[in-house]
């Protein structure tokens, strides 16, 4: 019973990381992704395509594939090693990796919820003397905010669990920590992890309903 | 003297010309009804005096002053195009009133934006300004029939009403011209009347006005003058008894004529119409 509490609170601890990540990596990534999805709607040709294949790139290949290689890609160029060597210097790889994903992937529900605003919505603004800045966030932001939250919530219960990937560069996550425990023999503590991932995302579940119904006072 | 004033408007979308050299003026306190089949280029035309689309060569004057000569880039610059749009307003064929604004915020929110830059540069002003446009807001609610309505939401009220909001709002910045861009083609027809009802209203009150319809009995009744236009050109202008009830042109004839037989067949339209 002892070993029960002392796992659990083990476990607990590890499970911190994951929090850390989760929470780091939308604070960056939220208004990263904003400026990304300015960048792929620009009038300026070139910007847009090498924002599109940006975008391209890193939604078309693994997480996991990008945490490693921005972890060992310095360092295999020759560029010394920017990350240093302990558990500081892996978690800052994973968190970079993480918030350029996730940047990518809030860029394009961005964009899908800003083009989806009826150009009657801007065009109104406009004849009542609006400039571009008060229409933005007098008349589209509410809006937008309004239609990109289903699809942001989705992505943002997706980072919760893919924060455990941050263990293939050995940073210890809940998952990488209950492993060591099915290595000596021990499975439940691997098992147990998922209560973790539940009760987190059930948070956010009834964050993300509180949120919904906030808005549902108007119809966009 | 001519309060609106257009010469030699064109305008072309690619390939496409849509006005080719339209001109016309309008007196103070006159209301000018623009008819058409669609295509014809009515709404591109309203959409150049408000600014939402840029004319490829025109002059447009709003009480002897030039708001828009292309041939002068002095009157093009981005930061004057804003003002100058104020001169008109428009009101849309899909009302797109705000959703996330009450009726009330809807009609006041232009015009607080315009008061807190004033203020900004004045000092000053800032409440009594404001209670004043909240106050004109709900003297024009009450013209259109709509004060119990203030703090509803647009989703809430029928297409009837949510125009009517719109005419409201568009009132509320005291345009010199205001234009409506098939003001009751979004509507059910048992709910244009409420609509109509609201602009003859204003034509009584010697509002300045550009309509853009399809209501033929409605333009004959309230409209000062008629332009007919087709493929981007005026075909016919004048008085309504004699554009509409007495065309001289043959392209005119035949479209009050295709006009007429499709509004016999469908709801309302050439002699029905109860508003």
């Amino acid at each position: 019973m002892n070993d029960f509490s002392v796992i659990i609170g083990r476990l607990l601890e590890s499970f911190w990381l994951n929090c850390e990540l989760f929470f780091l990596t939308l604070l960056f990534a939220l208004p990263l992704g904003l400026v990304i999805s300015f960048g792929s709607m620009s009038r300026f040709k070139p910007l847009a395509a090498f924002t599109k294949t940006l975008v391209w790139i890193v939604r078309g290949t693994p997480l996991m594939l990008q945490v490693i290689i921005i972890f060992f890609a310095p360092g295999l160029l020759g560029w010394g090693t920017p990350w240093g060597t302990g558990a500081d210097g892996r978690f800052a790889a994973a968190l970079v990796a993480f918030v350029i994903n996730y940047a990518c992937y809030f860029s394009e529900i961005y964009r899908s919820g800003i083009q989806g605003i009826p150009r009657g919505q801007t065009e109104a603004g406009q004849v009542l003397g609006m400039t571009r800045t008060q229409i933005f966030f007098r008349i589209t932001l509410m809006q937008v905010i309004k239609r990109i939250l289903p699809p942001m919530a989705n992505e943002i219960i997706t980072l919760v669990k893919d924060t455990s990937l941050a263990r293939i560069i050995s940073n210890k996550e809940i998952i990488m920590m209950a492993q060591e425990y099915t290595a000596k023999g021990l499975i439940w503590p691997l098992f147990s992890t998922a209560v973790f991932f539940l009760a987190f995302v059930g948070i956010l579940t009834l964050l993300f309903n509180w949120l919904e119904k906030k808005l549902d006072y108007f119809k966009a | 003297m001519a309060i609106l004033e257009v010469e030699h408007i064109f305008k072309r979308f690619g390939d496409t010309e849509v006005l080719k050299g339209i001109t016309f003026s309008l007196e103070q306190g006159q209301a000018l009804a623009i008819i058409g089949s669609s295509g014809s280029g009515k709404t591109t035309l309203l959409r150049c005096l408000n600014f939402l689309e840029k004319p490829d060569a025109g002059i447009i004057r709003v009480g002897g002053n030039v708001l828009l000569d292309t041939s002068d880039p002095t009157t093009q610059q981005e930061a004057q195009i804003r003002k100058k749009r104020l001169h008109f307003g428009l009101v849309f064929q899909s009302f797109n009133l705000f959703p996330q604004y009450t009726v009330l915020k809807n009609i006041t929110l232009a015009s607080e934006l315009l008061a807190k830059e004033q203020a900004d540069r004045k000092a000053g002003a800032g409440k009594a300004a404001l209670q004043q446009i909240e106050a004109e807001a709900y003297t024009l609610l009450e013209q259109m029939g709509l004060t119990e309505k203030a703090r509803s939401y647009p989703h809430q009220l029928s297409g009837g009403q949510q125009q009517r909001v719109a005419i409201a709002r568009a009132l509320a910045l005291h345009p010199s011209i205001l234009c409506f861009d098939e003001p009751t083609s979004a509507l059910d027809p048992e709910l244009t009347g409420e609509v109509l009802r609201v602009i003859r209203s204003l034509a009584a009150k010697k509002t300045t006005m550009v309509i853009v319809t399809h209501e033929m009995a409605f333009a004959r009744d309230v409209a000062d003058h008629v332009i007919f236009m087709d493929d981007g050109v005026i075909v016919e202008a004048g008085r309504p008894e004699d554009v509409i009830s007495n065309p001289r042109e043959e392209r005119t004839r035949q479209f009050l004529q295709r006009f007429s037989k499709e509004a016999a067949g469908g709801q309302g339209g050439w002699d029905g119409g109860d508003f």
